[in-house]
């Protein structure tokens, strides 16, 4: 009998704990027709103060608030490609672009090593996630400022926004990705078991572009200069990226602080994952993901530290 | 039920002056320890500058409210109303003190919240609802009934930018007003639209303050906050001055406005007054109130005419608009309201011109006392508010004589026109 009360107690105090995240409280309980759900739970409670020295990750109201993210994706896809006549179209013309132009001068003019790929799809592979992360930072970046009118008119976790921006941008890099696959069938470029690594470079690449996502997103609601510095970051960002070139052309000794770009990382392993040719260097790949961490684990103190007050400043 | 639904101790928000809590940065960082030694000398100038000055948007506030109860702020503008509310509502944090509030809250800060113009309604409806804290399946649930308090079921499936401005704020009213928090925070929302409109989200007020709901109601409309609130909350200054009955602090209220002299003078510049609305098309830029005898005044005698003059200057082109009065009683409510489109013709406004309009007011009207102008200006077909302000300036009306030489003030209604009386 004894262990099993115990175990009741328990589930009891957990319900309570989830019923104390506020607002968008858990959506199991809002049966139709019924009160509102946190009648039938108890109250909840919101204690309002000052912040506190103390900064963790409310991870559980940001679960609880998971209806809300569905919405933002939903609103920035929905919106990206209206009025427009091609719509989604521009996912695969704007690649395609990009990739007969470096095609041209960096492929047949420049004559730069392609590890023996055709270097349209050497391209192509790296461009993709580099594509994917340039647009979700941006993103990301702009997502405080943009959504200004809510964040100083409504409560709700702030990092569902640069979070959404860089969810969102998945559908362009899907859309991208059949046209990926379409080339590798003409190059007959056939993938080994690496394929299976593809989700873990995107979601390297997810997360670099939420962690610098999250730094520039807060500090562009303090200082609107970043917006202006985006573009020239991207730019750089890509070019000390093994985009157009591959990352074999950095003398071996130097090959880990090159994988300090975490963006290194993810591509010369999106590259291998879907060629199945040229494995990355295993002290870049470390190192690449190490950084991803510290950038992701930084954004996340910095972006906590402005969160609470940011309604006061963007 | 006693409960306490908020209880606030010893709450406050400070902001840094012109900047507000801007640079919490590496700047910041250097430049607090290079002027450390100077700051106490610069704290003395503060007053006009840059430096470490502060201001208490809210301080030391401490109030508690009972489940079910409905709450009405005031207070003039900058008072610290809305940041009691932000605070509240989470929206920003305090600098000091705490709150506690209990059960889920709800806020509406303003109409449309998170409404998008390339979205249709249908699609707009399920964004704001989120936004606002509404459950997917409690949206789809409610979604019938908030499309048809709302009136545009033909155009659902249009995008919003395509809507009239009225259209979109009745959507935007009927979803906030489909909310079901415990806990509902309102800001002033019923500010805007026409007076149907305003007419029917005051019902909707009344009908969810009926349903159990705790309300924190902060309004301008004295005659809105007695009529629904039970309670009130008078803050000045940032700090609580009064917590009483609604009619206890509307009355308390109502006394103590003394108009800066600005407002009470003849005639008032309306350049650079923050208090307004609207989309700032056509701006009004001065009023004056002018006697006969070409005084401009605030003080009129009850059986003397007088003349409200116009100055307006239009940013852009905008098709046929009125210019609206609506006169206030000291404790905000609506006497009269006279439109010019009532007797003069409607024009255009058009990009960088200048305007003026005046209005003759008819003698042996007002009761003596002192009453507030409300000023618009609206578009003729679509009632979209250009420029408005709630108490533009204030004049008093005096005993004078009468036209019989009875004290009009000794009688109870506002309006004592003279009508025609005959014996038979």
């Amino acid at each position: 009998m004894r262990p099993e009360m115990t175990t009741e107690l328990k589930v009891a105090k957990t319900e309570e704990l989830v019923a104390t995240h506020p607002e968008n409280g858990s959506g199991a309980g809002d049966r139709p027709g019924s009160l509102p759900a946190a009648l039938a739970r108890g109250p909840e409670i919101t204690v309002i103060e000052p912040p506190s020295g103390w900064l963790h990750w409310d991870l559980a109201e940001i679960v609880a608030s998971r209806e809300l993210l569905y919405f933002l994706v939903w609103r920035d896809i929905k919106v990206r490609y209206k009025q427009t006549v091609i719509g989604a179209g521009w996912a695969v013309i704007q690649p395609l672009m990009t990739m007969l132009v470096f095609t041209l001068f960096f492929g047949r003019l420049a004559k730069i090593p392609s590890g023996g790929l055709p270097y349209p799809i050497f391209f192509f592979c790296a461009l993709l996630p580099w594509t994917y992360f340039a647009n979700a930072l941006t993103g990301a970046t702009g997502s405080m400022v943009e959504n200004q009118r809510l964040i100083t008119k409504v409560y709700f976790p702030r990092v569902l926004l640069p979070m959404s921006s860089v969810i969102s941008g998945l559908v362009d890099f899907a859309i991208a990705f059949v046209l990926l696959v379409g080339m590798a069938i003409y190059y007959r470029t056939i993938p080994g078991l690496e394929v299976l690594l593809v989700p873990v470079f995107l979601l390297l690449a997810m997360a670099t572009a939420f962690g610098a996502g999250l730094w520039l997103a807060a500090l562009n609601a303090l200082y609107r200069d970043v917006r202006y510095v985006v573009p020239f970051l991207v730019q750089f960002w890509m070019f000390a990226s093994p985009v157009a070139y591959p990352s074999s052309l950095v003398p071996e000794r130097w090959r880990w602080v090159y994988g300090l770009n975490p963006m290194a990382g993810v591509i010369e392993g999106f590259r291998w994952a879907i060629t199945g040719q040229n494995p990355p260097n295993a002290a870049l790949l470390g190192v690449s993901s190490l950084a991803v961490l510290a950038i992701l684990l930084g954004g996340m103190f910095y972006f906590r530290r402005i969160e609470s007050t940011i309604a006061d400043v963007v | 039920m006693s409960t306490a639904a908020i209880s606030v101790a010893g709450l406050g928000k400070r902001y840094r002056v012109g900047e507000r809590e801007r640079y919490v940065a590496l700047r910041d960082v250097l430049a607090r320890s290079f002027t450390a030694p100077l700051r106490a000398l610069r704290r003395r100038t503060a007053a006009n500058g840059n430096g470490d000055a502060y201001i208490w948007a809210l301080r030391d506030v401490s109030f508690d409210v009972r489940e079910g109860e409905t709450i009405g702020v005031i207070g003039r503008n900058g008072a610290g109303k809305s940041t009691l509310l932000k605070l509240l509502a989470r929206i920003t944090r305090p600098s000091e003190g705490r709150a506690q509030v209990c059960g889920r809250v709800g806020s509406l800060l303003e109409v449309g919240t998170g409404f998008h113009p390339e979205l249709t309604g249908r699609e707009n409806v399920f964004l704001s609802g989120a936004i606002l804290g509404m459950k997917k399946k409690e949206i789809e649930r409610k979604f019938d009934e908030i499309v048809a308090f709302s009136g545009v079921e033909r155009f659902l499936d249009t995008p919003l930018k395509h809507y009239s401005s009225g259209m979109q704020l009745r959507l935007a009213f009927s979803v906030a007003a489909h909310l079901e928090p415990e806990v509902l925070l309102v800001d002033e929302v019923l500010a805007v639209g026409d007076m149907e409109f305003q007419k029917k989200c005051l019902g909707k007020m009344e009908e969810v303050t009926r349903g159990g709901r705790t309300v924190l109601f902060v309004s301008h409309n004295m005659g809105a906050v007695r009529r629904i609130c039970g309670r009130g909350l008078w803050l000045d200054g940032g700090t609580l001055r009064l917590a009483g009955t609604a009619n206890e602090c509307v009355d308390a209220y109502s006394a103590s406005v003394e108009q800066p002299d600005a407002a009470r003078k003849g005639r008032i510049d309306l350049r650079t007054r923050e208090d307004r609305g609207g989309s700032g098309h056509v701006l009004f830029t001065e009023m004056r109130l002018v006697a006969d005898d070409g005084s401009e005044r605030s003080c009129f005698e009850f059986n003397e005419p007088f003349t409200i003059v116009f100055d307006m200057e239009a940013r852009q082109t905008v098709r046929s608009s009125f210019v609206g009065i609506t006169v206030l009683s000291a404790d905000g409510t609506s006497i009269l309201g006279t439109h010019h489109c009532d007797s003069a013709d409607v024009r255009d406004f058009r990009a960088g011109t200048t305007s003026r309009i005046r209005c003759r007011v008819e003698p042996n009207l007002l009761r003596p006392g002192r009453y507030a102008l409300q000023i618009g200006i609206l578009d003729y077909a679509s009632w979209e508010c250009h420029d408005w302000m709630y108490s533009a300036a204030e004049f008093d009306i005096e005993h004078g004589t009468g036209r019989f030489g009875r004290a009009p003030d000794a009688r109870p209604a506002y309006v004592q026109p003279v009508f025609e009386w005959k014996w038979e």
